[in-house]
């Protein structure tokens, strides 16, 4: 009995010091202290992004008064309307015609930026980074009184050279005009700040060779420095491209969808329908429209990105 | 120093006791022993008007003892209303809660019916406007408390001088202090006129024609003064009619006469434009008139309020009421109720509309005629008409009688300023009527 009694301890006891034993090497395991150490941030993500985009799923498939069950009936709705087609084409223009110009803005920049003398550059990245770093609802307000309709400092400087005025934010074109100058003020900076840490990693060694080889100005360009900045460039574009998509502060601010609806963007025009006219589930459903959208270009991006890392 | 053990059983034995006494303690009436109540209450732009809300709350939580947590909630990027659909999808949040204009009919399902306290107050302040019932009540179910505070008319400010010098027109004396109007004639046939004579003087009448507040209401008073409405009250389409298109050819020429950049103007623009000295009317409540009495007093003191040109269908103003309403989820509805009831007694009301300068407008037809409009200037007398004290127009909101959640669609997406533009820059008068008529068939979806 004793023996036995004896024996019946020493194993607990075994398999306590076992588990304590397993638990430090899985602590001690690279990933699992990861996984810990990331924890937190991961819970955070769930509550305040898969929560809120399953609950606006759940929320596009309710009928307006939120009773009801249907479906994708608000998409076979918005489907019908010349005004949501109207945003789509908006919001692509926006989107895409903004993006191009804060990458050329930013490329050309980056390259001023670089061939500024080292220790003069810190002075110049951080003016140049000054329209990034102020909050765009503040920034568009001072653009606002720029462009207002009785006021703007614009057309009062244009009138000493006998121009103007010009409706900026009155006039369907000279508005959508007005709310992609202003994201592209605001974006470009972001641009400027990854090309030029692109440009940085690329190996003067390859400039030299291209040098030797008689290569112009141009011919470094599009051979040496374009294929050795396009993951970064394709990277930045994604990431402003869905950023730019779902802007919704420069144009609310700015025009608030107008004239005649000709600069609302999607979220824009969410907000409107959805918390203005009291019809949640039809906004959730426009602003839900993004995410196809974004899921293609998205795709398309990241398979060149891979598909490069793969060749090299 | 010794220390006695207790034992188990005198732990068990305590515990029991001290549950005993608590539970068959006489109930002690703290200084809170009637609750709590929260209240999210719309943020005055007049400085100081939130003091009188303040100190009334405090005043009835004191002698109800009830503590009490007031937030005031600025309308400023919405906020009030991305709040309103906040608290309604949690279904938790504030007790009661002041809604602008369409909010309570919007969320009339969430709301408790206050029918117990607005018909003892209706007995003693008078009755509400046609605007305050179809915007407050649901099936005949009261959905909140018509506030004073916030609610206003969107009528006429005139520079005395420039439409006495320009147009011909005495604005003093079509609405004199202190006695009834005579405007008669102030037809939208002479509006139109007047806003001829001053846009060639180069004063134009600052009437934006934006998709904000401002410029939807003053199209919402001018199509209902000619009968012109898209949706009728029980829900039919009704673009395609001649008071439609008699509205439209009307704005298509008043636009002529306004500003160029009108369609870009929003609800700060009107403001600007009068304090600026740059026009000779816009439509607005007194908050133009109280900026000029600081920043440009010899604006100020040339300025009239008054009312609405009269069209074909009558004479109509637009107006919009606030609500304070109790959430069905409220946890303390007595004392909310007890709360509105307090705020809307007469004395309450006054001293509201007091500390706003005479901004706030009661809906009650008995409290249309308090001191604070006779007095306030300069010029003496300047918002005596503003309350409508004598009823000769009748207070609307555009897109009304369409059933209240269609209109809040026409409303917020200002189809009425949108069709007006459309016309005016050269669509065809059929193009623009199919147009709406597809915009309002949208938004009857239920």
């Amino acid at each position: 009995m004793v023996d036995v009694a004896f024996q019946s301890s020493r194993t607990a006891a075994a398999q306590a010091g076992r588990r304590r034993v397993g638990l430090r090497n899985a602590l001690r395991r690279k990933s699992m202290s990861a996984f810990l150490m990331t924890l937190p941030l991961i819970l955070l993500i769930a509550i305040l992004v898969i929560y809120p985009a399953i609950y606006s799923l759940h929320l596009a498939t309710l009928n307006k008064a939120m009773t009801k069950f249907v479906g994708f009936g608000n998409f076979e709705f918005l489907f019908k309307r010349d005004t949501f087609w109207l945003v789509v084409k908006q919001s692509c223009i926006f989107a895409i015609s903004a993006v191009i110009f804060k990458a050329l803005i930013g490329f050309i920049v980056a390259h001023f930026v670089h061939n500024v003398p080292a220790n003069k550059q810190r002075k110049w990245r951080g003016m140049l980074l000054v329209p990034w770093v102020i909050p765009p609802a503040m920034s568009t307000l001072a653009w606002l009184w720029l462009f207002d309709p009785s006021y703007s400092a614009f057309n009062y400087t244009l009138s000493f050279f006998g121009l103007g005025p010009i409706p900026w934010t009155g006039d369907a074109m000279w508005a959508r005009f007005s709310v992609i100058l202003v994201n592209v003020w605001y974006g470009a900076p972001f641009f400027m700040i990854m090309y030029l840490a692109a440009l940085k990693s690329v190996p003067e060694q390859l400039y030299e060779a291209a040098a030797i080889d008689g290569a112009n100005w141009w011919q470094r360009i599009w051979y040496v420095t374009l294929p050795m900045m396009r993951n970064i460039i394709a990277i930045t574009t994604l990431f402003s491209l869905i950023v730019t998509f779902a802007n919704f502060d420069i144009v609310r601010i700015l025009t608030a969808g107008g004239p005649l609806d000709h600069t609302h963007i999607f979220a824009t025009w969410a907000f409107r329908v959805g918390i203005e006219g009291s019809d949640i589930p039809l906004g959730a459903s426009v602003s839900l429209f993004m995410v196809p959208i974004l899921a293609i270009a998205a795709i398309f991006i990241l398979r060149d990105i891979t598909k490069r890392g793969n060749e090299s | 120093m010794s220390r006695k053990k207790l034992s188990r059983r005198e732990f068990v034995a305590a515990t029991a006791l001290s549950s005993a006494a608590l539970i068959t303690a006489p109930y002690v009436r703290g200084a809170y022993a009637a609750g709590k109540l929260s209240m999210g209450f719309w943020d005055h732009w007049v400085p100081g008007a939130n003091s009188a809300s303040t100190e009334l709350v405090n005043e009835w939580a004191a002698k109800e003892k009830v503590e009490v947590q007031l937030d005031y909630i600025t309308s400023q990027g919405n906020k009030n209303i991305v709040t309103i659909a906040a608290e309604a999808q949690a279904k938790s949040g504030h007790d009661i809660f002041q809604m602008p204009t369409w909010w309570p009919q919007s969320n009339a399902e969430l709301l408790e019916p206050v029918n117990d306290i607005m018909e003892p107050l209706i007995k003693l302040n008078g009755e509400v406007n046609g605007t305050v019932k179809y915007l407050g009540q649901a099936d005949g179910k009261w959905l909140g408390v018509p506030a004073s505070v916030g609610s206003q008319i969107k009528g006429p400010c005139s520079r005395i001088d420039l439409m006495k010098k320009y147009a011909n027109i005495d604005v003093q004396e079509m609405y004199p202090a202190g006695s009834p109007p005579k405007a008669d004639n102030w037809t939208l046939d002479t509006f139109l006129k007047a806003a001829e004579a001053c846009h060639k003087a180069g004063f134009p009448f600052g009437i934006g024609l934006g998709e904000t507040s401002d410029s939807v209401d003053t199209a919402g008073a001018i199509f209902q003064s000619f009968g012109a409405q898209l949706v009728d009250a029980k829900g039919n389409l009704t673009v395609k009619t001649d008071a439609v298109r008699t509205a439209l050819d009307y704005y298509k020429k008043l636009l002529a006469f306004l500003p160029p950049d009108v369609a870009a103007w929003d609800d700060a623009s009107n403001n600007k434009w009068l304090v600026a000295g740059k026009g000779a009317m816009i439509m607005n409540p007194p908050s133009a008139w109280a900026v000029a009495k600081r920043d440009a007093p010899q604006v100020a003191e040339q300025c009239w309020t008054h009312g609405f040109p009269a069209g074909p269908k009558g004479r109509f103003a637009p107006y919009l009421p606030f609500f304070w309403s109790i959430w069905s989820f409220s946890k303390n509805k007595e004392a909310a109720k007890s709360l509105l009831s307090f705020l809307s007694q007469p004395a309450s009301i006054e001293k509201m509309v007091v500390a706003s300068g005479g901004y706030d407008l009661p809906a009650y037809e008995k409290l249309t005629t308090l001191k604070v409009w006779e007095e306030q200037g300069p010029p003496k007398g300047t918002l005596y008409h503003y309350p409508n004290p004598y009823k000769h127009q009748t207070l609307s909101i555009a897109a009304s009688p369409a059933p209240p959640k269609v209109a809040q669609q026409i409303y917020f997406q200002a189809t009425l300023t949108k069709m007006c533009l459309r016309y005016y820059q050269g669509e065809s008068m059929e193009k623009t009527l199919a147009w709406a008529e597809g915009e309002c068939e949208g938004f009857m979806r239920s």
